[in-house]
């Protein structure tokens, strides 16, 4: 399905929650709020013509003084990170794109382990990268970066030449499930 | 769990018996790991109950760095994260920043990526094979492989002067054209390919030891491929055919008959002898590319993308100030984000750009395909034996640098 026909059909099932629509190079995508995240995820997934059955990747960015010459006013945002979800259809084949506003690292995003496994890593990476927290997820530790890190190197107020010591290895990798490792 | 069956008359151990459980490293720095993984895990006997993986040891901050120099200063970049398919990545990179841009690199600029490319897929898959092998104890196939890895190399280093680190592509094209005699050279390492792969297939596909420490291990099914984000050989192993090539075909891969490998146990071994399938659909690939090469250039004529012709550079004014100021300013696309995906060796390899309009990324998120692949893996190892480790965790063909970035 085209994705501007995504785009509208999410509008008229979710209306005033779809806080931002974005459009460019054939690629759409949506904004909402965390709280909304995984009721419109699970409608992706669960209407038949759309069958999004393949969470891709999730990733966040950190928006602190992007357009910060003020050219263009929609560029300023109330919100300081985002976190992209790249869906597939691996039925129908296509993609869409769905972004969570985040305002700040106290807001708590809730986690996709339930439902995709592999959000696991990933939502794991947010974390360690940019402070994000997720609610629900069974193992949120940092996962590039070892445990002794302090700050989350991927946001835009840590400045890339900083140095910091390198901790000796964890003990304990294994965790109480096997599916939350 | 693997029960061994007990000789007649000896009664197995209750479970209350079992006293204490071993807990067991591997790695970071193992042989088997190919790289640098930290794997846990506690075994009773040599079934493993749970497994743990640590990844981040060969973490180098690719997307910080990407974001703070020019978009053709990250196709080194990009070539470093995936050490075996180097060519690929980077010209995933250019195509990313070129849809960002809303320009297209010239059909010889896209048929050479192909061609490329494809000569990436065959050595990654021999690299894969090739080390898992003698992880199984058979050294010969890794010389036969190396054989056909050899002869890319070479081809890569008549090409670009560099055998693994070529950084020939660019935005807008590649770097310069192929040289002379390259492509006979390429056809005859075709040919010679052919025989090699061959061999190896033959000598380890009815071969007893192989067949034993490969098949039914670490299966995956199609659901748990789906639910973890599996892509490339690893998911079409399971019998999912997924291939980004003829699914959303970039670079004119629309112009070329070939065929999508699918095995169906999704086991270690479908996942091994389904790249020795896909080596020879690569080999017909680059055949076909071969023949059809477009003639024309082989970069695209916009001097805000492309860097002028030394010549020009140094005998007119506007290329002297169009150099000057593609080197100092860089390329800008404009504002927006990209979400751009080719089919890798290993999977689907994405790049999520977001640009503000300068000549730097404001955000660059890599999409690798081991990393999903790899968070599988603790899973996978639950109720396997030791020794399975070694053969399954080559079978997914984990790339340390791009895993960790």
């Amino acid at each position: 399905m085209d994705q501007s026909q995504i785009t509208d059909r999410l509008k008229a099932r979710f209306g005033e929650r779809i806080l931002s629509t974005y459009a460019m190079c054939g690629q759409e995508a949506v904004t909402i709020l965390p709280a909304d995240l995984v009721e419109v995820l699970t409608f992706l997934r669960d209407e038949p013509e759309l069958r999004f059955n393949m969470l891709m990747d999730v990733g966040g960015v950190d928006y602190l003084g992007f357009g910060g010459d003020g050219e263009d006013e929609d560029e300023v945002r109330s919100h300081r990170f985002e976190i992209a979800y790249q869906m597939f259809s691996y039925d129908l084949r296509h993609r869409y794109r769905v972004k969570v506003a985040v305002k700040d690292d106290s807001v708590e995003v809730p986690s996709l382990w339930e439902i995709w496994r592999g959000a696991n890593w990933m939502e794991r990476e947010v974390f360690d990268m940019f402070g994000i927290r997720f609610t629900g997820h069974p193992n949120l530790r940092r996962i590039l970066n070892h445990d002794d890190f302090v700050g989350h190197p991927l946001r835009k107020d840590y400045p890339i030449t900083k140095r910091q010591k390198l901790s000796r290895p964890i003990d304990h990798l294994l965790t109480d499930k096997q599916e939350w490792a | 769990m693997n029960t061994p069956k007990l000789p007649a008359g000896v009664e197995p151990v209750a479970q209350s018996e079992v006293t204490e459980t071993l807990v067991v490293n591997i790695g970071p720095s193992h042989p088997i790991t190919h790289g640098t993984l930290r794997l846990q895990l506690e075994l009773d006997g040599e079934t493993i109950l749970r497994a743990g993986a640590e990844i981040g040891y060969l973490h180098r901050g690719y997307e910080k760095q990407s974001e703070t120099v020019f978009y053709n200063m990250v196709v080194p970049y990009a070539e470093r994260m995936n050490y075996c398919s180097t060519i690929h990545n980077a010209s995933a990179w250019c195509y990313a920043v070129e849809q960002l841009m809303g320009i297209e690199a010239p059909a010889r600029a896209q048929a050479i990526r192909v061609i490329t490319s494809e000569m990436a897929r065959i050595t990654d898959h021999c690299v894969c094979l090739g080390a898992n092998m003698v992880d199984l104890g058979a050294l010969t196939n890794f010389w036969y492989l190396n054989n056909v890895r050899e002869k890319m190399l070479f081809l890569f280093q008549e090409l670009s002067g560099a055998r693994m680190m070529t950084n020939y592509p660019r935005i807008g094209g590649v770097v310069q054209d192929l040289p002379d005699g390259w492509i006979a050279k390429l056809r005859q390492s075709m040919e010679d390919m052919k025989g090699l792969v061959g061999d190896v297939k033959d000598l380890v596909s009815n071969n007893r030891i192989f067949i034993d420490r490969t098949q039914g291990v670490c299966p995956t099914t199609k659901e748990r491929a789906l639910n973890y984000g599996w892509t490339g050989p690893c998911l079409r192993s399971t019998g999912l055919s997924m291939d980004l090539r003829k699914d959303q075909p970039y670079w004119g891969y629309e112009r070329y008959d070939f065929k999508v490998p699918v095995y169906q146990n999704g086991d270690t071994m479908d996942r091994l002898l389904i790249r020795f399938d896909e080596m020879e659909e690569s080999r017909k690939i680059i055949l076909q590319a071969l023949d059809k090469l477009p003639d024309g250039p082989h970069l695209i004529d916009d001097h805000l993308v492309v860097l002028p012709e030394k010549d020009k550079v140094y005998n007119q004014m506007e290329a002297l100030i169009n150099h000057f100021k593609l080197v100092m300013h860089g390329v800008r696309p404009p504002k927006g984000e990209i979400y751009s995906f080719t089919e890798s060796p290993n999977g689907e390899l994405g790049f999520y750009i977001i640009s503000d309009g300068s000549p730097r990324a404001w955000r660059v998120r890599v999409r690798p395909p081991c990393f999903a692949n790899y968070s599988a893996f603790p899973q996978m190892l639950q109720g396997a034996m030791v020794a399975d480790v070694a053969a399954a965790l080559g079978s997914i063909n984990i790339i340390a640098g791009e895993l960790d970035r």
